[in-house]
């Protein structure tokens, strides 16, 4: 009992105890998390100060002056580039390039888009098909470069390669061969001339693509053509298969005409129509019944 | 035989070293009756009957070709770095076949040609095969007794693919390679004996690594070697059944009328061969074929859009285009859908074109002999049954290529399978019908004009009021020789200085003898020559 009333009345006294010096500890406590609060807001709000009056100042020194100086062309071009893409783009791809219901949106497909599908004549587009075909271009190229200049601007991308006939010249021309026939031909066909996809889509001739248009193609992958991008084919490959493709244009058949590229089909038509139909007429033309 | 009437003519005999050999020969082996026998021998003329000459020269011409290939074909699967004079393909891995077929393209004296007009003549020779078979259908010329000729026919076509495609399999270039692959793939679409079938062949897993030198003894020893011997007995049955031909004036069962084999059949013949390897000359010198380097070096992981095999086996390519993706499963086997198009289809097309002489005889009931043909119209049932093949053939030929046609004509490439898929089972039900039709119909003229004769256009009133049209009867028919050459008399000297002087064209015509010798006909004219089976 007296153990027991003994460890009670320690008990409550503790608690007693105990009780109090919380409830000051408490209310102190309140007290100077208040005051931690002000000073700290203080302090944050005199960095932020400092931290706006150095971007103010970085700005002033650096930014404005800086662009305006060097590049007064860039800002024009995309001036222009913006009043071009309002007239003729943003029907269909948004006031804004955000992309609408008829097309998609432009912000960070880069240069290299915008002059594939401009300097093909794609875009514009002709009329709503399957997919779009090559056809003359509608905009002239500083045209096309002001576009490039507006779209790049909106939200970067790949660039226009602007590749030169000395990058083409010093290409390994075997290894864009192979880089060809293994990554193009099974939907180009070996010699570029193109084949059908399903439902009306296709993958063009390349009979008339220029290096840049290879390479922006590759790097962008326009309609259902795969992007191929620096990580799978770099910038040597990728200007290797370029003077791969232009080597399949301008190299002369050694073996006479070649009628059409793709192999045993015209191949068969001209041996039935051309040579047996030839035959065909000797035949006549030596069995025929002579008054003798 | 026919020389009762005309007066025996005096040959002044020189002795030209020819007659001298031949004399030689005939002292020592007896030749000469033979050989008189088989120069009076007598072709019937008609331009269609030389189609299948066409097929026997390009093969000609794919003998002589090809000998010079081999001098420089190098068939053998070993990998090398290719340093030929080719720049696209400078320090490219490649099997040694592909190299030296390179080799032949760009760096060996007239190797480019030769390949072509090769390349060239394999796709003549195919395509004349099969005119000379229509021609043979259509005019009912494997009837009795000629349906073992038929047969042989039949195996020199299935060869003749076999030997195109071993061919185009040689050069190991993409095309090439993806063209055996897909063989490999049909093999193994056999059921039960599949794997091992590709194994036996390819020795081992495709592609191996001897099969080259296998396909080049294929091509350049076993097949052609088979067919050189079954041309050789296509060539011994026709001479000694003798050649159709067509009813005529003179014409009957048991003889022949036309032209002996010497000289005019003989020079015909040269000259033909001679026209045949310019057509195919030109065609090798001035169109390209097959530029292996285009498609550069077989890579089992590398494929080109667009592949197609030679024309020949277009018609497999369409027929598995066409097959939906049926795959049957069960019984512990897999029966893929690419055994259906690719080795049921051709069997049963092959099997019921060489039974066709045996199905037509037990169904018409006609077992008699014939050697007198039939124009198409004759035997309707007969032209419609071949029209409707051919339409089901041209429909698996042109969707054989269906995705280069869809490209060209930008169309759908889905729009031409289903095209294909319907045309396949509803066009040659047409043709049947309507080529049966008009076969009846122009009979029904025929039968009219016999009848009635010809309409003349003059509208007459007959004193009743009538209008009644004009017909006059139809003419007895001309016969095709109205002076056939029954024996030769030597031009006489006097004739030939007044018709060719005395100048170059004098000098070459006493030369070439016999040539240029005036031959002149019986007194009967309408008289055929080689009357009966004696020739």
């Amino acid at each position: 009992m007296t153990t027991s009333k003994a460890s009670e009345s320690a008990a409550s006294s503790s608690a007693g105890a105990a009780g109090r010096p919380r409830l000051v500890s408490r209310r102190n406590a309140r007290r100077s998390r208040s005051a931690s609060v002000r000073r700290r807001r203080r302090s944050s709000s005199i960095v932020l100060l400092l931290g706006l009056l150095a971007t103010g100042v970085m700005w002033t020194v650096l930014a404005p002056g800086g662009n305006a100086t060097e590049t007064p062309d860039a800002n024009e071009a995309v001036r222009q580039g913006r009043a071009l893409f309002a007239q003729g783009c943003a029907t269909c791809h948004g006031l804004n390039a955000q992309g609408s219901s008829e097309g998609p949106s432009l912000i960070g497909v880069g240069a290299a888009a915008v002059d594939f599908q401009m300097s093909t004549g794609r875009m514009p587009l002709a009329a709503p098909a399957a997919q779009a075909d090559r056809k003359d271009p509608l905009y002239s190229e500083t045209q096309i470069d002001q576009v490039e200049a507006y779209i790049q601007s909106l939200g970067g991308g790949p660039e226009d390669p602007d590749l030169t006939d000395a990058d083409l010249n010093d290409a390994d021309l075997a290894e864009g061969g192979e880089l060809f026939l293994a990554n193009c031909a099974q939907c180009h066909q070996a010699a570029g001339a193109g084949a059908p996809l399903t439902y009306g889509k296709f993958a063009p001739s390349l009979s008339q693509a220029t290096a840049d248009q290879v390479v922006e193609a590759m790097r962008t992958g326009p309609e259902s053509m795969p992007v191929f991008g620096p990580g799978q084919i770099n910038e040597e490959e990728a200007v290797a298969v370029a003077a791969y493709v232009r080597h399949l244009q301008d190299a002369p058949a050694p073996g006479g005409a070649s009628i059409g590229k793709y192999g045993p089909v015209p191949e068969g038509l001209v041996a039935i129509v051309i040579g047996l139909g030839a035959l065909l007429g000797v035949c006549l033309w030596i069995g025929a019944r002579q008054k003798l | 035989m026919t020389t009762a009437s005309a007066p025996v003519p005096k040959f002044q005999k020189r002795p030209t070293p020819a007659r001298k050999v031949n004399r030689a020969i005939d002292d020592r082996f007896g030749t000469q009756g033979a050989i008189r026998r088989n120069f009076n021998k007598v072709f019937p003329d008609h331009w269609s009957f030389l189609i299948g000459e066409i097929a026997l020269y390009s093969f000609m011409i794919l003998l002589l070709t090809g000998i010079y290939l081999t001098l420089f074909f190098d068939p053998s699967n070993v990998e090398i770095i290719y340093n030929g004079s080719y720049v696209p393909l400078k320090g490219v891995e490649m099997s040694r076949a592909y190299a030296s077929t390179l080799d032949i393209s760009f760096d060996t004296r007239a190797g480019l040609v030769f390949r072509q007009i090769h390349h060239w003549a394999a796709l003549v020779f195919v395509a004349s095969i099969i005119a000379h078979m229509m021609r043979v259908f259509f005019t009912g010329a494997f009837r009795k007794p000629r349906e073992v000729n038929w047969l042989i026919g039949i195996v020199l076509l299935m060869l003749a693919l076999v030997e195109g495609f071993a061919g185009y399999s040689l050069p190991d270039d993409l095309l090439s390679g993806t063209g055996l692959r897909i063989a490999a793939s049909i093999a193994q679409s056999i059921p039960v004996i599949g794997t091992w079938t590709s194994f036996l062949v390819f020795n081992g897993e495709f592609p191996g690594e001897n099969f080259i030198p296998r396909l080049y003894v294929v091509h350049i020893l076993l097949v052609p070697g088979i067919l050189l011997a079954l041309i050789g007995a296509h060539l011994g049955i026709l001479w000694h059944q003798k050649h159709t031909d067509f009813p005529g004036p003179g014409k009957t069962e048991h003889n022949v009328v036309g032209h002996r084999v010497f000289p005019v059949f003989a020079v015909k013949s040269g000259g033909f061969f001679m026209l045949t390897f310019a057509v195919l000359a030109l065609l090798g010198g001035l169109a390209q074929i097959n530029p292996i380097w285009t498609f550069g070096p077989y890579d089992p992981a590398k494929v080109s859009s667009a592949s197609q095999p030679d024309w020949y086996i277009g018609f497999l390519d369409g027929s598995t285009r066409l097959m939906p993706p049926w795959e049957f499963r069960g019984l512990g086997h897999t029966i893929p859908a690419v055994l259906w198009p690719t080795a049921v289809l051709p069997g049963v097309l092959f099997t019921l074109a060489a039974l066709y002489p045996f199905l037509e005889a037990k169904f018409t009931g006609d077992k008699a002999s014939h050697n007198l043909l039939q124009r198409p119209r004759e035997a309707p049932t007969r032209t419609a049954i071949g029209a409707m093949s051919l339409s089901f053939y041209l429909v698996l030929f042109i969707s054989g290529g269906n995705d280069i046609i869809a490209h060209t004509f930008s169309i759908s490439l889905n729009a031409m399978t289903w095209a294909g898929r319907i045309g396949l089972i509803v066009v040659p039900p047409i043709a049947y019908v309507v080529t049966k039709r008009l076969c009846i119909s122009l009979n029904e003229r025929d039968a009219e004009i016999a009848h009635h004769g010809i309409e003349t256009g003059i509208i007459r009133q007959l004193a009743n009021g009538e209008f009644v049209e004009d017909h006059r009867p139809k003419p007895p028919p001309v016969s095709d020789y109205p002076q056939v050459p029954t024996d030769r008399i030597p031009l006489p000297a006097g004739a030939a200085d007044g018709a060719h002087g005395k100048g170059l064209a004098h000098r070459a015509g006493k030369a070439v003898g016999g040539f240029f010798t005036e031959e002149t006909e019986k007194p009967a004219g309408d008289a055929p020559v080689g009357g009966g089976s004696k020739h």
